[in-house]
């Protein structure tokens, strides 16, 4: 029952896939309205996020005048250009430090962490968000209980969640206590990045399974049933119907969250706390570097840190064909039996509640 | 796709809007105010107005009474106190933040004592005039800590220094002394230990988690070995067999078990416990643990079961690194003529006498420690004026931050048996000469 | 086993087999599935629940029993919870702080997203796709790295002298929290829109409408869960801010929740008071939760809105 409301931008009405563009009625000229109606949203957004980042790309530029005076003490203070010096010192390995991976430039542990954090993170939320999915598009009554017992770990603000998880991860606390072995959780070790994975799970996850499920939703029970009459096992049925009809939900949802895992800062910070190589992010380690008023350094790590993650975002885009602006402008794969749309906008909704900071 | 063609109008969009904005960015030359500008020389401290207190925490009430009162005596000024977040590094944050906007109420800082250079030589804040600031009555670490090249840029308001705790009733039972060594400990200890059979009692802990306590214990072991981290000429020199002495003793103590492993995780609170608890003979902490770990309440188990004593050493008398906190005049504040009033109030004998009554922190004026009343309620007080006697100040550094860390990596390594003691003092010196000049 | 293949008798079905009729066994297998989904239901509930009850178990120990690892606490005592209402904590004016910030921010958002995704979604004009990634883009720069330009902005510093001087005022947050929440809104709900047919509209303007009326009362209300959840998300996230509170809300009456939790001390200065932070996370989360609950169904059909038609 959806259309598809192709939106051509200056093409004549027929393309080559054959498909129907349905003019809308409603949008002759009305080039102007629309930028009114957007304009308060793009004012704030250039005024208090567009003014900043270009600052901080200026920023980037330039290094604080560092110099103690031998005969007062005083630093010089002020700022010196120094061109993209603060981007290419980050390959000369001037600040070594030892992380889970070995000796190197702390710029790069940070970016290594950040990586295999994510990675590793993402896909846990996957699998344990995709089977709640399953279950919960299975079972019958007490759905209800499920699903609002589901939000919880997203309610607790983020600081309270830090410290409640720095409690039980305690090298006295309760999660040793389950265990039954004494595991220094919060030290910097190998524990420290199984911990803050948890943590970090435990919030995130239930977002993919609400995701996840309402692609699942989508997919009509006729499809099963044929399926089954064919004789498909269990397994089969899995894999060539399920998966499929979930993937573009499931694609946007995985897409926000490593974006979001990426710029990962509250639970290393909050829970683990600064310095500590094997579980630093590069948010953690460009707040440092800001905390220690090397801004200029600062701003330069945040800037390929937003440059990685504009590059996820098109690697995702390009490759996994997210549908992240439901059918705007993208050639679609139609379906030839009926205008089936996948269960893009939905996923969206939730996947930038996983963003909500 | 058509995805990257718009992701390339992106860029140019992006590209002409930051060029108008870097145009308007330009205007004011952007750059962190830092320093720069106006000379110490010429700083008006005769005006009076209102003007806010920026400090952490008020636990126990009695600073709002302080300034309440303060307020009473000074109608031509009055001042508010600004709150800050509970962690340390914040404080710093919201301090540093406020000068680089040059927020004009912020007036009186209370300055972590191992902020002082940063602060100082950043010019965050105001080189007291000395005729009115008088030296005379106060701890001389005390003052030592708020100067900066030959000039005091703050007035000591609190002092701390580490104290060793101990279990008076396990000693007495084996008929033991406080030690004065690291060896009088040890064997202390294991004679303990083989006495009461109880697996769960640990030796000795201090604070060894990858934070500032860590350069505290740190610095108090390798001066305890007789060895420096920054020598008296201001130089770095830590790469010496007595400081690797030092770590080394840490490094053994947590590789036999002396030092229980999970240690490496402890702040003072977690440390705290555990003694409270009863899981450890001798700890080492701040003053406040005293009347805390007294509490008749049910929440400790050791009260009246223990008593301090001076740090020990390892081939040297214990060394206590030198904590506390000092008042200093914020750069930008509009009135520091009140700001100057509320300095010398603040470190008037009743006022810090009040002040040690009511929080346990430690005074900076040397009279206070042999007042009665004050020794009555903190009988730990004559041991910790020792302490704070003898205290020796963490690396003065304008970096400060750069510095601690460095420090952190080498003994939280070490102390993980990650790398080797010398090793990892040899690559503090390193660093350390870099960041010290 | 399947009464649905029995023949039909000529003789009159026994009440037995009536009774089989009716309530036809379900196969061993599918019963399995049954049992198995509800244990797996239960596990996921465990899973979300569990930590939380941590913290609740912990904000009703003694004051002192801050790390105490008994999973029942006794004796049970709500001292926490009256030291995080002590008057020292200001707490009361802080949560009304954080209602005023958090409100504000999720209305504005709402209005100025709705307007925004109704142009993305209805109408047509160059530049839509652009102005998407525009608006992503700007939400993706970490927060940590935007505070000193930001700060610089509001207190007038150059090169901001020409803006107004804004630190200590509820504004302060609100608009950055409105940087952060409108890409989000924008981007859900011109899906939303969008999944909604234009017929409905034009239908509605056959009526004699016109089409800002037409959205209005036909489209807006279909989306309501859209709309409802989008709320929710921006108020939660603004609620849950901390830093931005924490740099510009600086007077005691003006800080938000979060930024008063952050000042809890114990009664050293040292120790980190577990008992009343945890307290005070319940305060503070047990709202949301209820209001999630209450509008749950809600948001869960706003999810999955898009499928289910």
């Amino acid at each position: 029952m959806v259309t598809a409301t192709a939106e051509p931008r200056s093409l004549p009405a027929a393309e080559g896939d054959g498909h129907k563009h349905k003019k809308n009625a409603l949008s002759d000229g009305q080039g102007r309205l629309a930028w009114i109606l957007l304009a308060p949203t793009l004012i704030i957004i250039a005024v208090v996020a567009g003014i900043p980042v270009i600052l901080s790309f200026w920023q980037s530029l330039h290094q604080t005048n560092a110099g103690v005076d031998p005969t007062t003490g005083l630093v010089a203070g002020g700022d010196k250009f120094v061109g993209l010096q603060n981007f290419t010192a980050i390959f000369t390995g001037a600040n070594p430090v030892t992380g889970s991976f070995g000796t190197m430039d702390r710029f790069w542990n940070a970016f290594l962490n950040t990586t295999f954090i994510t990675i590793v993170c993402v896909i846990l939320e996957t699998v344990i968000g995709v089977a709640m999915a399953l279950i919960m598009a299975k079972a019958f009554r007490g759905r209800g209980i499920v699903r609002a017992g589901i939000l919880v770990p997203w309610a607790i603000p983020t600081i309270v969640s830090a410290l409640m998880w720095k409690l039980i991860f305690d090298s006295s606390g309760v999660m040793n206590k389950i265990i039954g072995k004494e595991i220094l959780w919060l030290a910097d070790s190998g524990a420290s990045f199984w911990a803050i994975v948890i943590a970090d799970t435990w919030k995130t996850a239930p977002f993919i399974g609400l995701l996840t499920l309402a692609g699942l939703q989508t997919i009509p029970a006729e499809v099963y049933e044929a399926a089954k009459v064919d004789g498909a096992t269990t397994w089969q049925q899995f894999v060539r119907i399920t998966l499929p009809m979930v993937k573009p939900a499931l694609v946007v949802a995985v897409l926000f969250r490593t974006l979001d895992t990426l710029r990962m800062f509250d639970l290393p910070y909050g829970m683990i706390g600064p310095g500590k190589y094997r579980v630093e992010t590069m948010s953690v380690f460009a707040y440092q570097e800001a905390a220690q008023t090397r801004y200029g350094p600062a701003a330069a790590y945040a800037i390929i840190l937003f440059i990685y993650v504009l590059l996820v975002a098109f690697l995702f885009v390009r490759i996994l064909g997210a549908e992240v602006i439901g059918d705007a402008d993208a050639p679609k794969k139609k379906k030839k039996k009926g205008d089936e749309e996948p269960a893009g906008p939905p996923a969206t909704a939730l996947e930038m509640a996983g963003g909500a900071h | 796709m058509t995805f990257v063609r718009p992701g390339r109008r992106v860029l140019i969009a992006a590209a002409s809007m930051s060029a108008l904005f870097v145009a308007a960015a330009c205007g004011g030359g952007g750059g962190a105010p830092s320093g720069g500008g106006s000379s110490a020389a010429g700083a008006d401290f005769s005006k009076q107005g209102d003007i806010e207190v920026w400090q952490g925490k008020d636990t126990s009430g009695n600073f709002q009474k302080l300034i309440d009162k303060f307020n009473s005596q000074h109608p031509n000024g009055k001042v508010t106190f600004h709150e800050l977040p509970d962690s340390a590094d914040q404080q710093r944050q919201q301090m540093v933040q406020n000068t680089q906007i040059k927020n004009p109420k912020m007036a009186v800082l209370s300055v972590d004592v191992v902020w002082t250079a940063e602060f100082a030589a950043k010019q965050y804040v105001e080189a007291l005039p000395p005729d009115q600031f008088p030296t005379e009555g106060f701890l001389k670490p005390t003052i030592d800590s708020a100067t900066y090249f030959g000039k005091m840029y703050a007035y000591p308001s609190t002092s701390d220094g580490g104290l060793l705790y101990y279990r008076k009733d396990l000693l007495d039972k084996y008929g033991l002394k406080p030690p004065t060594s690291f060896d009088e400990m040890k064997a202390a200890c294991d004679k303990i230990t083989a006495g009461e059979k109880d697996s769960k009692l640990g030796c000795f802990a201090g604070q060894y988690n990858k934070y500032e306590g860590l350069t505290v214990n740190f610095d108090e072991a390798v001066h305890g070995a007789g060895g420096v981290i920054v020598g008296d000429d201001g130089k770095p020199n830590v790469a010496t067999p007595e400081a690797t002495m030092g770590l080394q003793t840490l490094t053994d103590w947590f590789k036999d078990g002396h030092i229980p492993k999970a240690a490496i995780t402890w702040q003072e609170e977690q440390g705290r416990k555990a003694f409270q608890d009863g899981d450890l003979i001798f700890h080492r902490n701040w003053g406040y643990v005293y009347n805390l770990a007294n509490k008749t309440d049910g929440s400790s188990k050791i009260a009246g079961k223990f008593d301090v004593a001076p740090l020990p050493g390892i081939t040297q008398p214990g060394v206590s690194s030198l904590g506390g906190h000092n008042y200093a005049i914020a750069k930008f504040a509009e009135n520091k003529g009140t700001a100057v009033d509320f300095l010398k109030f603040m470190s008037s004998p009743e006022t810090q006498k009040s002040n040690t009554l009511a929080t346990s922190n430690s005074p900076t004026l040397e009279a206070v420690y042999s007042d009665p009343d004050v020794v009555k309620k903190l009988p730990f007080m004559p041991t910790q004026l020792k302490s704070i006697q003898t205290a020796k100040p963490r690396p003065k550094a304008v970096e400060y931050g750069d510095v601690t860390l460095a420090i952190q990596d080498a003994a939280y390594g070490a102390l993980q048996g990650q790398t080797a003691p010398d090793a990892a003092l040899q690559q503090l010196q390193t660093k350390l000469q870099t960041l010290i000049k | 086993m399947s009464a649905t293949t029995a023949e039909v008798r000529e003789e009159h079905l026994s009440s037995e087999e009536i009774a089989k009729l009716a309530h036809p066994q379900r196969p061993l297998r599918q019963r399995i599935g049954v049992v198995l989904s509800y244990v797996g239901m239960g596990l996921i509930v465990v899973y979300c629940i569990l930590p939380f009850y941590w913290m609740v178990v912990s904000s009703l120990r003694l004051p002192t029993e801050g790390q105490s690892t008994e999973f029942i606490p006794s004796p049970a005592s709500i001292d926490n919870y009256k030291g995080v209402f002590s008057a020292q904590n200001n707490f009361g004016r802080s949560l009304i702080n954080s209602v005023i910030v958090a409100g504000t921010t999720t209305i504005l958002v709402l209005l100025f997203g709705i307007i925004g995704a109704y142009a993305l979604a209805r109408l047509r004009f160059r530049g839509k796709v652009l102005v998407l990634w525009l608006i992503m883009a700007c939400s993706m720069f970490p927060l940590v790295v935007l505070l000193p330009p930001l700060l610089k902005m509001f207190s007038s510093t150059s090169p901001f002298t020409w803006f107004p001087y804004w630190i200590n005022t509820y504004q302060s947050v609100i608009l950055p929290g409105l940087s952060f929440g409108l890409p989000l809104a924008v981007w859900t709900l011109t899906a939303f829109f969008k999944q909604l047919p234009v017929e409905l509209e034009q239908a509605a303007m056959v009526d004699g409408c016109t089409p800002g009326v037409a959205f209005r009362k036909v489209i807006l209300p279909l989306a309501a869960p859209g709309v409802l959840t989008t709320a929710i998300i921006v108020f939660i996230g603004s609620w849950n801010e901390f830093l931005l509170a924490l740099t510009f809300l600086q007077d005691k009456d003006k800080q938000t929740a979060t930024v008063a939790i952050s000042k809890f001390t114990g009664t050293t200065g040292f120790d980190t008071p577990y008992g009343t932070i945890m307290a005070a996370g319940v305060v503070v989360t047990v709202p949301l939760l209820i209001a999630v609950l209450v509008f749950q169904r809600r948001i869960v059909a706003g999810l999955t809105a898009g499928g289910v038609k």
